[in-house]
């Protein structure tokens, strides 16, 4: 199971980089790897407003279609066109095959260091 | 190998019965103006390929079918016989009343037994399926507020534990969903129901029992909760086969449900459908159905239709041939018969489970009602071996599979339903299969990550199945177009 360090995590299980007043998400490791290969994927078109915890793309896997909350709310400012056509590269590689930007970022929901979201990941494993 | 592929030009046969009504001329503006492109096989390569097909296909018919919240039970004989007769079969829609009385009976003794079964009052035959049967009665939750003029309720709300069809379905009705965690016990979490309650509640989609196979023990708690703050109960019959004769949804507080015909009343399933799955409700719901029901009045059958009906869900009575076969099947039983069944199928679920649970873990460690689930996600960390690759793996051992990676919170799910149809004998081919794959995946993990070898076709790529999917037969001239 990969984690960056470098990172942001939400236990929605995205991935989160900010630059200044914008943000990067995307689908940690641990994600891909429990939605299995991922066969199509639904982004949000670019000057969408998405608030905390809102729903702002989704991605089918050969198992079933998930929602991705985002955790910060703002504008989306760019979307990963690559990922239409391509989105096994979602399953190759998590931390590279980002999601969407947000720019004018508004809230930051329940955020976790590089430490908390293992430690997140190995108690929701222990749970079952 | 299609039958197009097996077309020669100039070979025909002649199996279209002689016509009985006057032919007519269409209107040129309808006539085609590119030939037909039909096969053209004799009779022989004709049953020859069908006989080839029949010999891949696997169904009830040749094996277990332990496909979990799918109920495949065994499809009795009886039922087809008399989905045969003539006055069933050779009949039109548009008939007059009074020279269809029979199967005008026929739809209100159906409609009668279901009633008995579930606690409704009315049941429309009309939706085609399960999720038909919920949109159906999600467009009927929503007509009963609208007429109110209650319009703010736009919320359905749904356990994570549901059938995906029930989103879908409240989504295509036009409501919002709002989805509720399950417990540690696996029932609805009833703090965050409380959470999700508002007066903006239409209504709540529930299976009872859930799609873990537990029976929900706050049932009365939660409808109760729902219909306290205005909003309506719709229960998911996808799992009725665990309870019939002895609860009814109605008296758990439930306004409106759909049953499966072709699950829990033996019509056939899958392949062999086509399915149906009447919408049932209590009185103050009545109103709404849609279409026509059939109606017995001095002794004569005529349809009446709802004064609000929602409208028509499908052409006509719904598929009736297979009402004729869930009322066979219901006639056959009898009151006790059908008790019987659902405590047959639990009792079978059970044994199963319980033979099974030392080396699969169970999601959630209790008995279980008609169906069980267990999670494969400790296997997968000790040997590489996935849910799927031990469904694949079945496959070589001669049975079908169980519904994998449902529900969705429970990783590397493996849910069975044996039915109350299987035999002791054949359950117990089949968890000795299961013990023996489990012992495979830790000696021979790569031949389990390698099945089906014996099937006709080997290992589909599910990933280039579901997004590139060639969906019909594209003769050379066409391909060679693209």
């Amino acid at each position: 199971m990969k984690i960056l360090n470098d990172l942001f995590y939400s236990k929605f299980h995205e991935w989160i980089k900010f630059d200044g007043e914008s943000a990067v998400v995307g689908l940690t490791d641990y994600a891909q790897s429990a939605l299995g290969d991922i066969v199509f994927v639904n982004l949000p078109e670019i000057g969408d407003e998405v608030g905390v915890d809102g729903s702002f793309a989704d991605v089918e896997s050969v198992k079933a279609v998930s929602d991705i909350y985002t955790p910060v709310g703002g504008t989306v400012s760019a979307i990963n066109e690559a990922l239409l056509d391509a989105p096994e590269k979602i399953n190759q590689d998590a931390y590279d095959a980002w999601l969407v930007k947000f720019e004018n970022i508004t809230e930051r929901g329940e955020l976790l260091r590089a430490d908390e979201y293992k430690a997140y990941i190995e108690s929701i494993q222990e749970e079952e | 190998m299609l039958i197009f592929e097996k077309s020669r030009e100039g070979r025909e046969i002649s199996l279209l019965p002689i016509c009985d009504v006057p032919e007519v001329m269409l209107s040129p503006q309808f006539h085609r103006n590119m030939v037909l492109r039909l096969p053209e096989i004799s009779e022989n390569d004709l049953s020859r390929h069908y006989s080839e097909i029949g010999e891949k296909t696997y169904g009830v018919n040749q094996g277990a079918y332990p496909l979990g919240s799918c109920t495949m039970k065994y499809n009795p004989k009886i039922n087809e016989e008399l989905a045969g007769l003539t006055g069933f079969t050779e009949i039109h829609p548009l008939q007059k009343e009074d020279t269809v009385q029979g199967c005008l009976e026929v739809l209100s003794m159906l409609e009668k037994y279901l009633c008995e079964i579930t606690g409704m009052t009315h049941f429309t035959m009309q939706p085609a399926a399960g999720a038909h049967g919920e949109l159906t009665g999600l467009l009927m939750i929503k007509a009963f507020h609208h007429k109110r003029g209650d319009t703010k309720r736009t919320k359905i709300i749904i356990p994570d534990s549901a059938h995906g069809t029930n989103p879908a379905s409240a989504t295509m009705a036009g409501f919002e969903t709002v989805t509720v965690p399950s417990d540690k016990d696996g029932g609805v979490d009833i703090e965050k129901l409380k959470e999700a309650i508002g007066n903006d509640t239409a209504g709540l989609m529930l299976t009872n029992p859930n799609t873990l196979g537990l029976f929900d023990k706050n049932i009365m708690e939660i409808t109760n909760m729902i219909h306290d703050c205005g909003g309506i109960n719709y229960y998911d019959g996808a799992n009725l086969n665990a309870v019939m004769g002895i609860a009814r949804p109605g008296d758990m507080g439930f306004d409106v449900i759909h049953v499966n015909l072709h699950k829990t009343f033996s019509a056939p399933h899958g392949g062999g459908g086509p399915g149906s799955g009447p919408v049932g409700c209590k009185k103050f719901l009545s109103e709404f159905l849609p279409s026509v029901r059939s109606e017995e009045e001095k002794g004569k059958f005529c349809f009446v239709k709802a004064e609000n009906a929602i409208g028509e869900m499908k052409s006509f009575y719904g598929n009736f041939l297979v009402v004729v076969r869930a009322l066979a099947y219901l006639m056959t039983l009898g009151r006790e018969g059908v008790l019987q069944a659902s405590e047959y199928a639990v009792l079978n679920a059970n044994y199963m489970f319980h033979k099974l649970k030392d080396l699969y873990p169970p999601a959630y460690d209790r008995s279980c009602m008609h169906e069980f689930v267990f999670s494969l996600e400790k296997l997968k960390k000790e040997t590489g071996v996935s849910a799927l690759d031990i469904a694949k793996a079945m496959l070589d051992k001669g049975i079908h599979p169980p519904t994998m990676y449902f529900p969705l919170i429970v990783h590397e799910a493996l849910m069975f339903e044996p039915t109350e149809t299987e035999s002791k004998e054949t359950m117990d081919d089949m968890v000795q299969i299961l013990r023996d794959l489990y012992e495979e995946a830790h000696t021979t993990p790569d031949i389990l990550c390698n099945a089906p070898i014996t099937t006709s076709v080997g290992r589909l790529n599910e990933v280039e199945a579901a997004r590139n999917p060639i969906l019909r037969y594209q003769s050379n001239d066409e391909k060679g177009a693209i």
